[in-house]
């Protein structure tokens, strides 16, 4: 009853929030209301048991994302009067409520045409979970079942950082990314990155090792890492690194590669790529979750810092 | 024992709730953004404090009850940290015009 109760009041806040992101005219109030939607959501999977799903809205939904939209909303202040201004016709109007009401219309038919029960693959995972060697059931369809998934996607974190590099001016390329910030350094924000980021980093450490058998990941834990990193350096502690950097070149890169020749290492010891030898799964899914960690590390942060903006000192 | 253990739970989370409802009061109702903050703060240091005491009991374990206390801290640490800085924000702003 109560559980049923606090289900309601959690969906009913959502949609609110949702309205209020969608209706908000101003930028930093419509992706305030959107920040605590990711943590609302972020809520929701919890309640249906989903632990991991919610560490990863809570950190990149919440968190990472909503940094990253304040980031382009402070780009945006300049315009932001004009965007006011701006009103669109009667027909444009029509339209687009057309359109969204089909949407809706569609996914929620979608949602009504939906098997019942659910097909799912959860006992077959159960069956098989022995043979990574791993606890997690997410961890073992993450990087074991469907490891090819997480091999793209950390590819296309790589590649979506190359985009951010490429909207740097030609003068700023193989320069470091964003401003220099500068903070008291007695001041409260250089205390609190000093006292704080060893204690993320530690937790950050724990989260990528309890993935194994709990709750965590790599991913998870590369969100924090790079939260913590990005804290450090808007306390002036320490700047961005210089894009053309050879050594973070490698650390971009070293995770998707580690996992590649993990695949490939599959496709001569038993016949598929990705295929681990048996009783080597464990071992080589800690290589791949080792060597994405940094990598993932890296992409988050500097996809946060954002593109090349002042010259390389040569 | 446990039927005490359990009422324990509900006065201090339920105490904790009431803070959490007076800051979110506060929050709405106050005039400027310092006394907000004022408000904001309380419910972040005493109301989570109830709660994370009402939970200690029924954790179960030492670790479990050692990670809610963890918690508590961390939530302490960059609340205050993060009011300063909003207050500092907020003043230079005032200042500026």
């Amino acid at each position: 009853m109560i559980a049923t109760a606090a289900s309601a009041g959690l969906a009913l806040l959502l949609v609110a929030l949702a309205v209020w992101t969608v209706v908000a005219r101003d930028a930093l109030v419509a992706i305030s209301g959107f920040i605590a939607y990711g943590l609302l959501i972020a809520l929701v999977w919890v309640r249906l048991s989903g632990i991991d799903v919610a560490l990863t809205e809570a950190a990149i939904g919440g968190g990472l994302t909503g940094a990253l939209l304040i980031g382009a909303a402070a780009r945006l202040r300049s315009t932001e009067a004009a965007a006011h201004a701006e009103r669109c016709g009667a027909t444009t109007r029509i339209v687009a409520l057309l359109l969204s009401a089909a949407v809706t219309l569609a996914l929620v038919l979608c949602v009504f045409a939906l098997p019942h029960p659910a097909p799912s693959l959860a006992s077959a995972v159960q069956d098989n979970i022995a043979s990574t060697g791993v606890g997690n059931p997410i961890t073992a369809v993450l990087l074991a079942f469907r490891a090819m998934d997480t091999l793209l996607e950390a590819i296309v974190l790589v590649i979506a950082l190359l985009g951010v590099w490429s909207l740097g001016p030609d003068r700023a390329w193989g320069g470091r990314p964003g401003i220099r910030y500068t903070a008291d350094p007695n001041g409260i924000l250089a205390y609190f990155a000093r006292v704080l980021a060893p204690i993320g980093v530690v937790i950050a450490i724990y989260i990528f090792w309890a993935g194994a058998d709990h709750p965590g990941g790599k991913f998870q834990s590369a969100t924090l890492l790079a939260a913590m990193w990005l804290l450090v350096q808007m306390a002036g502690l320490a700047d961005a690194p210089p894009i053309g950097r050879r050594s973070l070149r490698v650390g971009l890169v070293v995770g998707p590669l580690a996992f590649i020749a993990v695949g490939f290492i599959g496709s001569f010891a038993s016949g598929a790529f990705l295929s681990y030898p048996d009783g080597w799964a464990k071992p080589l899914i800690i290589v791949i979750e080792a060597a994405l960690l940094p990598s993932l590390t890296l992409v988050l942060g500097l996809l946060l810092a954002g593109a090349p903006a002042r010259e390389s000192s040569k | 024992m446990s039927t005490a253990v359990d009422l324990f739970t509900c006065i201090s989370v339920g105490l904790g709730a009431v803070f959490f409802l007076a800051g979110s009061l506060g929050l709405l109702r106050f005039p400027d953004a310092y006394t907000r903050l004022h408000a904001l703060t309380k419910a972040d240091n005493l109301g989570l404090a109830l709660v994370v005491i009402g939970l200690l009991p029924q954790a179960g374990s030492l670790a479990a009850g050692l990670k809610l206390i963890v918690i508590w801290l961390l939530v302490l640490l960059s609340g205050a940290a993060v009011s300063q800085l909003i207050a500092r924000a907020a003043r230079a702003n005032e200042r500026r015009g």
